[in-house]
């Protein structure tokens, strides 16, 4: 149950990280999700990577819709404010809880059938405004709380557990992001946590709009032959075009590949992103190319994943409205409310 | 034939025109010369939902006595409008006047015998001395104010004084105006003599000023400490928040870094205004939408969100005429019950009820306060006969001692010191539960907020004496907002009385205009003015301190009467409803002639079984 909290044991030869906080600090409630489902792995990634960029717990807002893997945000990050709002329309709490408050990180963490079915309008909306935040969505094509109904993201043709053929085309939300203005956009597989766990680092260290979609697989209903999004086919067809080897801070980018394989990219803050190259022509800073890769491959029958698009000079939300660089939530009486003086002078105009 | 009208200072002006053509500006600079000229006005601007090619009225009340609200029935008809001719001319008080463009001879089967009318050569007049098409309506315009003005005694240099003020900086602009306000004074001056109605200088305009409820309001938001507006684009509620927008550019930007000490974001629906509101608020920044009743609906699962898990946020309703897209030009009150129980479940939400552009400042400020003390969403009522028209309000005025209650939030300090939180533990008794904002401390403060079913330390419960205790925590606190919302406002009549009124909202100016008249006639009303909701127990003292209770409400289904006997045991016996609905402005003249009628035909209280006696 949710009410459970895990209990503070730890390993003895776990260590802290620079802030002096151990793994156990970014964990949460126990899950109460199926064994086996693919988004507990996601959230343990999310508290690895948390862990691992030393960040101060309280200082992230974690925000969810409804669904399975809206309830997920219990179950990282105790120590963090969270909010699990309502079905679809988690992007507009997280734009309005990001401008009350730009220096908190904004996670928000949803689902194919709360962000591409109910909640596809506030995706987009949230992506194109350029909220800076790092939103995931936890992919596994079926409703898994209701038992079993298709997403919207479910590939035309994939069967359900029940032998039903969905007939809909499927949303792909990887390429809507991009269309829509992402500076990041990455696909992983929660079953592959060396390529998931990067990815969620540098979606977080990125100063704009990151989307990863995850693919997640439901055991309990999506997880049989026919389906496409189950563990066996993901392996199947997942087709990684990078691997994002670190982030690392203005330090120099030593990794071991041969030469002409590897990619930096370099972000506003200085921070720099160290790809290894799976596909020689990929470019990730290309969103036209990314676009047109992943179409091509995804009629090849591919799932394409990786670090797809980067845009190392992204914009956010506070710089296009120019907002100070304070909290707004922080202003003062003096800072807001103008007074009698100015009272005055606006009733003279008014006569 | 009929005498012709005699009054000074005291008629009605209609001006009768086609949506786009230019005329707003020249009518509203009309009424501010009756304005500066000492004398108030009240003017009803009345507009299809459309941008060109229906017609349009735009109604001026010249009221030495002050009366803000609408009077009914029109003395003299400026008939700018072929469409709605027969209409406007019926229109005319007996012995009133009629104003039209004589240019094309008109045949008198179209006019009345019991009507002065006046023909002045308007397209005439324009044709000779302009040749764009343009500037043959934009001046047209003009002119016809320059006759006008001149006909009703109006002070012409008071006119150009507002021409220049208008066009300030543009001289060419200036030279041309003026120019044609005396080309409609002069024909006048040469032709004909003045009208019986007459505008005469005198000081009974104050310090007032003249401004639009809705305007009123985001003003009202900055000073409440508003910094995230999220909109979505609405008849009547837009003005609101493109004068917040405007307001902001003027206060808010922060002198040394040039930034900006807001955010408004124009959504991509209602829904998306009131998440961004609600997650602003929840992260401890004051946030509001603005909308109209379409949008509230949209809206409702937030509100519960709101309400459930206790998070503050303003939502102003410009109420339109419903259902559904309804009259969106057209003023009701007819979202009342829909705000106050917005959402599914068992909610309530507290509303605040403004009169005028006055209390629309000074509410829009207070709902700040009271969605942070309350931590729930808040309801700002206008409407939009007063957030669409300019009335003659009081100045506004701030009290710069005052400061921003931002409620029960637990600091970092508090936290550290060891003091408990539980986000929705009762530690006062009043119902109302201390929160933290995100990311005020390492490891104390955090929750998770839910709108599902929790206790008091925020941990997920269905348990059900867990969910009771909340709920009833939650009306402890609905309590507790009785003694927060605005006080109602009391007038007694000039003698004791067991007969009274109960009204709201854009209704009062009619509604004290109704009491004088009462009065002179005899009749004795106790006046209880609702200012928000939940009702104190001065409310409870009204009702049962009265027999018989008339409840004037702008809606069909007598939505104020429904809370009263929902909420404070009012009897439907003794709760008589006046409604009206057509979707104009409620009149003085309405509401004397209903509850004469109502006092005349209803029994004597007492005679009537009351439920008790079947006990």
């Amino acid at each position: 149950m949710t009410y459970i909290a895990k209990p503070k044991l730890h390993h003895p030869a776990l260590a802290p990280n620079a802030l002096g906080f151990l793994r156990r600090d970014y964990e949460g409630s126990v899950s109460t999700l199926c064994a086996g489902c693919g988004h507990d792995s996601i959230s343990s990634a999310i508290i690895q990577a948390a862990y691992e960029l030393d960040l101060p717990p309280h200082r992230v807002a974690k925000l969810s819709g409804i669904g399975c893997s809206s309830k997920t945000p219990d179950y990282f990050l105790g120590n963090s404010h969270g909010f699990n709002t309502v079905h679809g329309r988690m992007p507009s709490v997280l734009t309005g809880a990001n401008l009350a408050n730009r220096e908190l990180i904004y996670l928000g963490v949803s689902g194919d059938g709360d962000s591409a079915s109910i909640g596809l309008g506030q995706f987009a909306h949230a992506i194109r405004r350029g909220v800076n935040m790092t939103y995931i969505v936890e992919n596994n094509g079926v409703y898994g709380l209701t038992k079993g109904q298709f997403s919207a993201t479910s590939d035309r043709g994939s069967k359900s557990k029940r032998g039903v053929v969905n007939h809909d085309s499927a949303i792909d939300m990887v390429s809507l992001a991009l269309q829509l203005g992402a500076t990041f956009v990455g696909r992983s597989f929660s079953g592959d946590k060396a390529q998931l766990v990067p990815l969620i680092k540098a979606a977080i260290r990125h100063p704009g709009p990151a989307f990863i979609d995850t693919l997640s697989p439901c055991v309990q209903f999506n997880n049989h032959a026919g389906s496409t999004k189950s563990y066996d086919y993901v392996r199947e067809h997942n087709e990684a075009v990078n691997r994002l080897d670190l982030i690392s801070d203005r330090k120099p980018i030593e990794v071991d590949y041969e030469p002409g394989t590897t990619i930096s990219v370099t972000q506003h803050d200085g921070s720099v992103l160290s790809l290894h190259k799976l596909s020689a022509h990929y470019d990730p800073t290309d969103r036209i190319a990314a676009l047109s890769y992943l179409a091509e491959r995804q009629a090849a029958g591919e799932i394409v994943t990786g670090l797809l698009y980067v845009n190392p000079e992204p914009g956010d939300l506070h710089g296009a409205l120019g907002t100070t660089d304070r909290p707004l939530n922080s202003l003062s009486d003096a800072e807001l409310v103008p007074g009698q003086s100015a009272l005055d002078q606006i009733n003279a105009g008014l006569r | 034939m009929t005498t012709p009208l005699a009054a000074i200072n005291d008629f009605v002006v209609k001006f009768a025109n086609v949506n786009g053509s230019g005329s707003a500006s020249a009518n509203s600079m009309f009424a501010k010369a009756v304005l500066r000229m000492g004398v108030p006005v009240a003017v009803r601007n009345i507009f299809p939902s459309n941008i060109q090619g229906l017609p349009t009225w735009f109604e001026v009340r010249v009221t030495e006595a002050g009366h803000q609200g609408r009077r009914g029935g029109v003395d003299l008809m400026v008939a700018m409008n072929p469409q709605t001719w027969d209409k406007d001319v019926a229109e005319i008080e007996p012995g009133g006047y009629l104003f039209y463009d004589s240019t094309k001879p008109m045949p008198a089967s179209r006019f009345r015998t019991d009507i002065t009318v006046v023909g002045v050569p308007l397209t005439a007049i324009c044709n000779a001395a302009y040749t764009a098409a343009r500037e043959r309506q934009l001046f047209k315009n003009i002119i016809y104010v320059g006759a006008v003005a001149s006909l009703l005694g109006i002070e012409i240099d008071v006119i150009e004084t507002l021409v220049a003020e208008q066009f300030e900086g543009r001289d060419r602009l200036i030279k041309a105006n003026v120019a044609a306000l005396h080309m409609g004074r002069d024909w006048v001056a040469d032709n004909m003599g003045p009208l019986g109605l007459q505008v005469r200088r005198a000081d009974a305009v104050g310090d007032r000023i003249f401004i639009e409820g809705n305007q009123a309001a985001g003003l009202g938001a900055i000073y409440g400490g508003a910094t995230v507006c999220a909109w979505y684009p609405i008849t009547p509620s837009t003005s609101l928040a493109e004068a917040f927008t405007s307001y902001c550019q003027d206060l808010r930007i922060d002198p040394e870094s040039g930034k900006a000490n807001f955010a408004i974001i124009q959504a991509e629906d209602e829904i998306a205004s009131i998440g961004v509101v609600i997650g602003a608020g929840w992260n401890g920044a004051r946030a509001f939408t603005c909308t109209s009743g379409p949008g509230v609906s949209l809206m409702t699962e937030f509100i519960g969100l709101s309400y459930f898990a206790e998070i503050p946020a303003v939502i102003f309703d410009v109420q339109r005429g419903g259902p559904s897209t309804g009259m969106p030009t057209r003023t009701q009150q007819s979202d009342l019950i829909g705000a106050a129980y917005a959402s599914h479940g068992d909610t309530k939400h507290p509303m605040l009820l403004p009169m005028d552009p006055g209390e629309c400042f000074t509410f829009a400020a207070l709902a700040f306060d009271l969605a942070d003390r309350l931590q729930t969403t808040i309801f700002v009522m206008l409407d939009l006969d007063m957030g669409m028209n300019e009335w003659l309000t009081e100045p506004f005025s701030w009290d710069d001692t005052r400061r921003m209650d931002r409620g029960k939030v637990m600091t970092h300090d508090e936290l550290e010191a060891g003091r408990d939180f539980g986000r929705y533990l009762d530690v006062d008794g009043d119902g109302i539960p201390y929160r933290t904002y995100p990311g005020v401390h390492p490891t104390k403060g955090g929750y998770f907020t839910r709108g599902t079913s929790r206790n008091p330390y925020a941990r997920y419960s269905e348990e059900g004496s867990v969910y009771v205790d909340n709920v009833h925590r939650l009306l402890r606190k609905f309590e507790t907002a009785k003694s927060l919302i605005p006080a109602p406002e009391l007038r007694l009549a000039s003698a004791p009385t067991r007969d009274g009124v109960i009204y709201y909202g854009s209704t009062g100016p009619a509604l004290h205009e109704a009491l004088g008249l009462f009065e002179s006639q005899g009749r004795r009303l106790d006046a209880l003015r609702v200012r928000g909701f939940p009702f104190s127990s001065e409310v409870d003292d009204f009702l049962a301190s009265h027999d018989r209770i008339f409840v004037i409400e702008q809606n069909r289904d007598a939505q104020l009467r429904t809370l009263l006997m929902a909420e404070n045991g009012g009897d439907p016996y003794r709760l008589i409803p006046v409604l009206h609905y057509d979707g104009t402005p409620i009149t003085a003249r309405f509401i004397v002639a209903s509850i004469s009628s109502l006092m005349d035909a209803t029994q004597p209280p007492g005679s009537r079984p009351l439920r008790e006696a079947a006990e």
